[in-house]
């Protein structure tokens, strides 16, 4: 509630880190990313980071986000984000660094990166945006993908003896960043605290504690074949059921 | 070398031009005739409108695209403006005069690989049973989201052989069901280019959705009814 | 999906991924790895589709690198196993193509182009044809078929799997995403009912079914100089034998011809309607067209061009294929007229308006 009547003031609905000219935005109707994005904006604008800020995106649905928002962006190669926003940020300690990217590009093709840049503790934001499948492609099976959950590529289910469980990303980033990592997994079920979530990634990264990395639980109903009902359904219970809202770990405070 | 007949259908993604255009190329296969379909991407048409490119022959076909259609068929105001590049001398034009907006998929999409996707409507209770066509296999699904506008301008006509133009929207929406607007395109598709005789394509119609037909047998009708009068309509205009 | 038996022939439909999937399954291919791509993406759905029914085997990787290496896995254990791509995964498949040259494994690899480089387009191109041919930090030792409709795609990655087993080099069917997504007839058949022998893959390691057999230890890594020359010169022997019959190609009219048209994949089929169109007018023009890029038929070239005046090279890069052809003819005085058209279709009407330049 404290944002909402900051100054006694209504919040305005466009984050002025918008890019205004390019609204209405691109996404599927339904789309998750909308709120994410949002989100994001709004951390933006309120930690006043607009012209330091370098945005990364991936190739799928999140490469729709290249011209998203008034700042600095770049779209890269799939899988590729991380690196690449790791590499500007190591020249320029300056730069707040955002990654943001799908389930493909942070839990498969891009995870031999995630796992070295929380390794190595980048002080870089990583967002992730998850919605159980690769929907710019045509809906096929994510690592994310739930089992039993049918894709294109498991057009009978998801076979977990086959394919294994689902990706718990922010677990594994949790399980081998150093001190200082912040780790949190959101949902656009509950955008203000996922606008929390972001925000504090962003100031772990201003505060260079160590890395910093969001996963937000997102929905497509284009690809799931689902209407409004079935959607918010997917991702408030089957979703959440499995990947837990919340913050994994969050840096010690220092001593006084 | 014998004749290649080349056909160009455009809509907007919700209009269901890809599916019109595989049932044709389907139904002159059917028949015995050499045919070939290629959905829309091209770099003339930046975003958003889907074109479908048809070609039928008893002979070979070469190219899969090529630059002037001998009939086109521009279904929505974008598509007209869109296409004219397909517009040749010859060419016999097909349009929709109804005065309606379908709902337009931005311009200048950096990113996006599928221009006909849209969600299932966010209100049906069945949304994979809410598609009138199947989905054709690795081909997007669509909505079709549209409202009262202004229609085609004339001015963004090209110069061609003859240019027929159909209320198709108008008749679906008000006479049969939104959802054929496609179908009565594809009748009027029949009636102009001679091609195919109507039972070729009554059979494909009848493989494409017999599923569907077995369950709703007015469906069957419904989409017999769109095709007929689609016909008659390009006969009585010719 | 189509209904399909593959028993006798039957007259199909249906898109260039769909038809891949079956060509693969006419094959008697037991596992694919891949990952999704556009264009190529199909070819994928229809497998896992039919993969339970007739006993087949998925797994989609975590990337293309992964794809090609679980690929060779696949092959050195004896299975006939593939993998297909596009553009940037193509890319990334050069790593497991390069360990494919130097081991001798046969991998096939169905390859749907797109816009190149980098993302560019999900559309199409026939800007894979230089790593396709020549990707990988080695010579380039293998082969290459480049196809221009759904009955060679059919045919062609039948044939894939033979002349891989056969000669044991990294063997592709070089398509593009027009073809991969347009639909056209073709007729499947049952090769072995046609009288078409499959080679019979065999296990490099892991050859369970002898558990007497003597252990294998296979290496692509080398100590000198010395040892490398003799490794890669065997292969390069090899592979000049192969192409005295592996070689493909297809030419109408170049005895008399003063203009050639040069085209491979798709653009053969514009290139071939001009060539009917012209002929039909009395013009003097000839059709050449290699199906193996790789490899390439220089000499049928040479001897098709010793009479004429101009070759048309029309192709949908920046000269990748008039890079083969220059290399192929070299000494010949003939002069190449260029139509270079990255990234986009070319159509029998665009070519015919360029001849009539000349």
């Amino acid at each position: 509630m404290q944002e909402l009547t900051e100054n006694n003031v209504l919040q305005p609905a466009i984050p002025s880190s918008w890019d205004e000219a390019t609204k209405p935005h691109k996404f599927c109707p339904g789309c998750g990313h909308g709120i994410i994005l949002k989100c994001l904006g709004e951390a933006i604008d309120e930690l006043g980071i607009k012209d330091k800020m370098v945005f990364g995106c991936d190739i799928g649905c999140s490469l729709l986000a290249w011209d998203f928002f008034d700042v600095d962006s770049v779209q890269t190669h799939h899988g590729r984000t991380t690196p690449v926003i790791t590499g500007m940020k190591r020249a320029n300690t300056d730069i707040i660094g955002v990654a943001y990217m799908g389930d493909g590009g942070g839990y498969a093709i891009g995870s031999q990166h995630l796992f070295n840049a929380a390794v190595r503790g980048e002080r870089i934001t990583i967002l992730l945006c998850n919605n159980c499948n690769y929907g710019m492609t045509g809906g096929q099976m994510a690592p994310t993908t739930l089992p039993g959950m049918k894709t294109e590529t498991t057009p009978y289910g998801r076979d977990v003896e086959q394919t294994g469980y689902p990706t718990k990303g922010p677990e594994m980033v949790a399980a081998v960043a150093p001190e200082g990592a912040y780790i949190a997994r959101g949902t656009i079920a509950n955008p203000r605290q996922l606008k929390g979530f972001i925000k504090k990634a962003l100031q772990n990264q201003m505060e260079g504690n160590g890395i910093s990395f969001v996963e937000c639980l997102s929905s497509c109903p284009t690809n799931w074949r689902t209407n409004a009902k079935q959607t918010w359904e997917f991702v408030e219970k089957d979703m959440a059921e499995y990947f837990k809202v919340g913050e994994l770990r969050t840096p010690q405070a220092k001593e006084g | 070398m014998e004749k290649v007949i080349k056909i160009a259908i455009a809509g907007e993604g919700g209009q269901g031009v890809q599916s019109i255009a595989e049932i044709l190329a389907e139904a002159a296969n059917e028949e015995g005739k050499n045919a070939l379909y290629i959905p829309n991407f091209g770099v003339e048409q930046r975003g958003g409108v889907s074109i479908a490119f048809v070609q039928i022959s008893d002979g070979q076909i070469g190219a899969p695209k090529f630059q002037k259609a001998d009939i086109l068929i521009p279904v929505s105001p974008r598509a007209v403006q869109r296409t004219t590049m397909y517009a040749g001398k010859d060419t016999i034009y097909i349009y929709d005069n109804s005065l309606i907006q379908e709902g337009e998929v931005n311009d200048n999409i950096v990113g996006i690989q599928y221009f006909d996707v849209t969600p299932p409507c966010p209100t049906s209770h069945h949304p994979n049973e809410d598609q009138p066509q199947e989905m054709i296999a690795g081909e997007p699904k669509t909505c079709s989201f549209s409202r009262p506008g202004p229609g085609v301008d004339p001015k963004d006509i090209p110069e061609v052989k003859k240019v027929l133009a159909i209320p198709a929207n108008d008749i679906a929406k008000n006479e049969m069901h939104p959802r054929v607007f496609n179908i009565i395109i594809l009748g009027a598709v029949i009636a102009a280019t001679e091609v195919l005789p109507m039972d070729a394509i009554k059979q494909a119609l009848e493989s494409k959705l017999g599923d569907k037909f077995k369950k709703n047998p007015e469906l069957r009708e419904m989409n017999f009814k769109a095709l007929e009068r689609g016909y008659q309509l390009i006969k009585t205009a010719m | 999906m189509a209904e399909v038996s593959l028993k006798g022939e039957q007259r199909v439909f249906m898109t260039g991924n769909e038809v891949c999937a079956w060509a693969v399954v006419a094959a008697k291919a037991d596992i694919m790895y891949g990952y999704p791509i556009t264009p190529q993406n199909e070819i994928m759905h229809y497998w896992t589709r039919l993969a339970p029914k007739h006993g087949k085997r998925f797994l989609q990787t975590e990337d293309e690198i992964s794809a090609g290496f679980t690929t060779l896995g696949g092959v050195m254990s004896g299975r006939k196993a593939f993998t297909a791509t596009a553009g940037p995964g193509n890319v990334l498949m050069q790593e497991s193509a390069g360990m494919a040259e130097m081991m001798r494994i046969p991998i096939v690899y169905i390859i749907q182009q797109r816009g190149g480089p980098s993302t560019a387009t999900v559309i199409y191109a026939q800007q894979e044809t230089t790593l396709t041919t020549f990707g990988g930090n080695g010579e380039g030792h293998r082969i290459v078929y480049s196809t221009a409709s759904h009955q060679e795609l059919f045919d062609y990655t039948i044939k894939a799997f033979n002349s891989a087993w056969t000669y044991r080099f990294p063997t592709f069917v070089l398509g593009d995403g027009y073809q991969a997504k347009m639909r056209e007839p073709l007729t499947l058949y049952d090769p072995e009912e046609k009288g078409q022998k499959l080679v019979e893959p065999k296990a490099m390691l892991g050859d369970t079914d002898k558990p007497e057999r003597e252990s294998k230890h296979l290496r692509n890594t080398y100590n000198t100089e010395d040892e490398l020359y003799e490794v890669v010169m065997k292969n390069q022997h090899d592979w000049d034998k192969m192409a005295k019959e592996v070689v493909e190609w297809d030419a109408k009219g170049c005895e008399d011809a003063d203009v050639i048209f040069l085209t491979h994949g798709i653009v053969a089929r514009a290139a071939l309607t001009a060539y009917n169109q012209l002929r039909a007018q009395g013009k003097k023009v000839g059709y050449f067209r290699p199906i193996t890029v790789r490899p390439f038929p220089g000499e049928q070239l040479k001897e098709a061009c010793k009479n004429a005046k101009k070759l048309f090279v029309a192709e949908s890069a920046y000269g990748q294929l008039m890079k083969l052809v220059q290399h192929e003819i070299f000494g010949s005085t003939i002069e190449i007229v260029p139509m270079l058209r990255p990234g986009v279709g070319i159509t029998t009407e665009e070519i015919i308006e360029e001849y009539n330049k000349l």
